[in-house]
């Protein structure tokens, strides 16, 4: 047990390392930052200066191994924009993307178990129907796009829900919470239900198929032998049962939902740390870029680490593998 | 019938044709194709020829008529471009980007998963922690950190939903060849002194290709998506050639005002591209696998 926790650890760091080398290698030998952050009338002198100021005169792999000394410090770097330390600006923007990320998982499983249950216990009903198609929907829109309709309906045409940004912010725990009040909230919805629409039609067809199943079950047969009503069968046994994917999936498809926040921030001005990577891509502001890449490498690392962690306590034959290999 | 008397190809084309959704969806499809290669000849004004257009006729209104004498069924933009040219000649650009992508994607794919299936051992090792790596980051952040280093261009963006899709490819592929390795036609060539080549090439090879229509179908629409969503982004598609998802983007900043028509019909034909080539990918998945007959 020990070993395979030890092996997957290692090769999470191997991951970590390469995807460092990749991202720095990427980001940083493109285009050279200091023609942009210099006025054209610079003299030579100015921009040598410059270049020396921001580390740049020095060969690429002493650069990427100062990156990696000071990251390892929790030190990614400056915007060369700002003049801020690149973490703290993405770990200022970090709770409104997760808040989002939280309210955009709330509603997928919320919504997404109760409407998968029922198209799978009446998969030849007329509302059984409506929701698969309704999935299919879900699955071929692009999300952008249900965002300007979103927009369209909600802000323009009905004008219910504010379009874009985070409205009123409250503290808790020093960090600017907007679930807990009224203008918030009403901030919150629409970008918060164009992020969950994937995982929501993911989750009612992963829940439909997990129903059907279970009912050819002899447990769930048995049950209903025994006299249970169908809603205790449903609700205690079935939905037991078919957790257990539930939850993996809800767990890995949680940095997926971050990365994929990324869009909905950007439609909707959501001042979150996907809209922070949009607005530095266009800035060419590089330390901030390789930072959010690498915060996000490390989370999606975490995570799957996490998961394989908990799939080997759940079921040893994994360990068995895992060590085979 | 006489069962026997079929071509594959017929047996499949009759079972296809049952379905009428399906049918429905390879009809659109068909139109789709046409309309994004005879964009030139159908539209009603070269939307990029900055002659034909005149700005006296900027953010008019689905079914007005312009000042060039142009009916605007779906409105213009705010450079008095007609919609619906702009529409078509978006298709091509996103058709193209998809299109070239998915075959080369599909093509370096089967190559390194065939190579991994036949050749087995650490070579095979290596490349599934490769594929099984980069499949652990969602592609939108691939493609995403891709252009950031590369830049803009239809070239780049090719690049980019290449190196996101080779994986699925190479993935399927070896599943499907490590099970045809095994089975007795490979063993008779083996016996017939065949070449490694011509055993993987004319007999491996053609036996996988069912699953990897699918599996390319389906991602057709996943990077017609994708290109989409990255020009949305402004990352992907130059502005001289705008794909739907940037005629989005820029009809985006105008939502607010009103003028919806700007992103709202070239979503629309975004959203029919789609549910097209996923009814067509969804049926032809059911006719080529036995479990669902």
């Amino acid at each position: 047990m020990l070993t395979f926790i030890s092996r997957r650890f290692a090769q999470s760091l191997l991951t970590l390392f390469v995807m460092a080398l990749l991202v720095f290698a990427g980001v940083y030998a493109i285009g050279n930052p200091v023609d942009i952050l210099i006025s054209p009338q610079a003299d030579q002198a100015e921009i040598a200066r410059a270049t020396a100021a921001l580390g740049l005169d020095q060969p690429l792999w002493w650069q990427f191994w100062r990156f990696l000394a000071q990251a390892v410090s929790g030190d990614l770097g400056k915007s060369f924009v700002s003049n801020v330390p690149a973490i703290h600006l993405i770990l200022e923007r970090m709770p409104a993307t997760f808040e989002l990320a939280l309210a955009a998982t709330l509603i997928a499983v919320l919504a997404g178990i109760p409407l998968g249950l029922w198209a799978g216990l009446r998969p030849e009903s007329f509302a059984g129907k409506s929701i698969m198609a309704g999935s299919i929907l879900g699955f071929s829109l692009p999300t952008f796009w249900v965002g300007v309709l979103l927009i369209m309906v909600f802000s323009v045409w009905l004008g219910w829900l504010p379009p874009t940004g985070r409205g009123e912010t409250v503290q808790v725990f020093g960090i600017a919470v907007s679930l807990f009040t009224a203008d918030g909230l009403r901030h919150l919805v629409m970008p918060a239900f164009n992020l969950a629409l994937f995982e929501l039609a993911l989750l009612i067809r992963l829940t439909r198929s997990g129903a059907r199943e279970a009912l050819t079950q002899d447990y769930v047969r048995f049950a209903l032998a025994k006299g249970l009503s169908m809603r205790r069968v449903v609700v205690v046994h079935v939905l037991k049962n078919i957790m257990i994917p539930i939850v993996t999936v809800v767990g890995l498809e949680f940095g997926s939902v971050i990365a994929f926040a990324i869009v909905t921030e950007t439609i909707f001005a959501w001042p979150g740390m996907g809209k922070l990577l949009i607005d530095s891509i266009n800035t060419l502001d590089r330390p901030v870029i390789v930072a959010y890449l690498m915060i996000v490498v490390f989370l999606f690392i975490l995570i799957n680490l996490a998961v394989d962690v908990l799939y080997s306590l759940l079921d040893p034959r994994v360990r068995v593998t895992g060590a085979g290999t | 019938m006489n069962a026997q008397e079929q071509t594959p190809a017929l047996r499949f084309a009759r079972e296809f044709s049952a379905n009428r959704l399906a049918l429905a969806g390879a009809a659109m499809l068909v139109l789709i194709l046409l309309a994004a290669l005879t964009a030139p000849l159908i539209s009603p004004q070269n939307p990029y020829d900055l002659a034909q257009l005149d700005i006296l006729d900027s953010k008019l209104a689905p079914g007005a008529p312009g000042a060039t004498g142009i009916m605007h069924w779906l409105g213009t933009d705010d450079q008095g471009r007609d919609m619906l040219s702009a529409i078509f000649y978006g298709l091509r650009i996103s058709l193209l980007v998809a299109a070239l992508a998915t075959l080369a994607a599909l093509a370096i794919g089967m190559a390194v998963g065939l190579a991994a299936a036949y050749a087995g051992g650490a070579l095979d090792a290596l490349i599934m922690r490769i594929v099984d790596i980069q499949l652990s980051f969602p592609s939108i952040l691939i493609a995403l950190v891709l252009l950031a280093v590369t830049g803009q261009g239809v070239d780049k963006i090719v690049i980019a939903l290449i190196a996101v899709q080779w994986a699925y490819y190479a993935r399927t592929v070896r599943s499907v060849a490590l099970v045809e390795k095994r089975k007795e036609y490979v063993d008779a060539a083996l016996c017939l002194g065949y070449s490694t080549p011509r055993i993987v090439l004319r007999h491996i090879l053609p036996n996988c290709l069912p699953p990897m229509i699918v599996v390319a179908m389906v991602q057709v629409a996943h990077a017609i998506t994708l290109e989409a969503t990255l020009s949305f982004l402004g990352l992907g598609a130059p502005i001289t050639s705008p794909s739907l998802g940037l005629l989005i983007a820029n009809g985006f900043t105008h939502l607010l005002s009103g003028k919806y028509w700007i992103s709202f019909f070239p979503g629309i034909a975004l959203l029919i591209t789609l549910v097209s080539i996923n009814l067509v990918g969804d049926h032809v998945r059911d006719v080529l696998n036995p479990r669902f007959k």
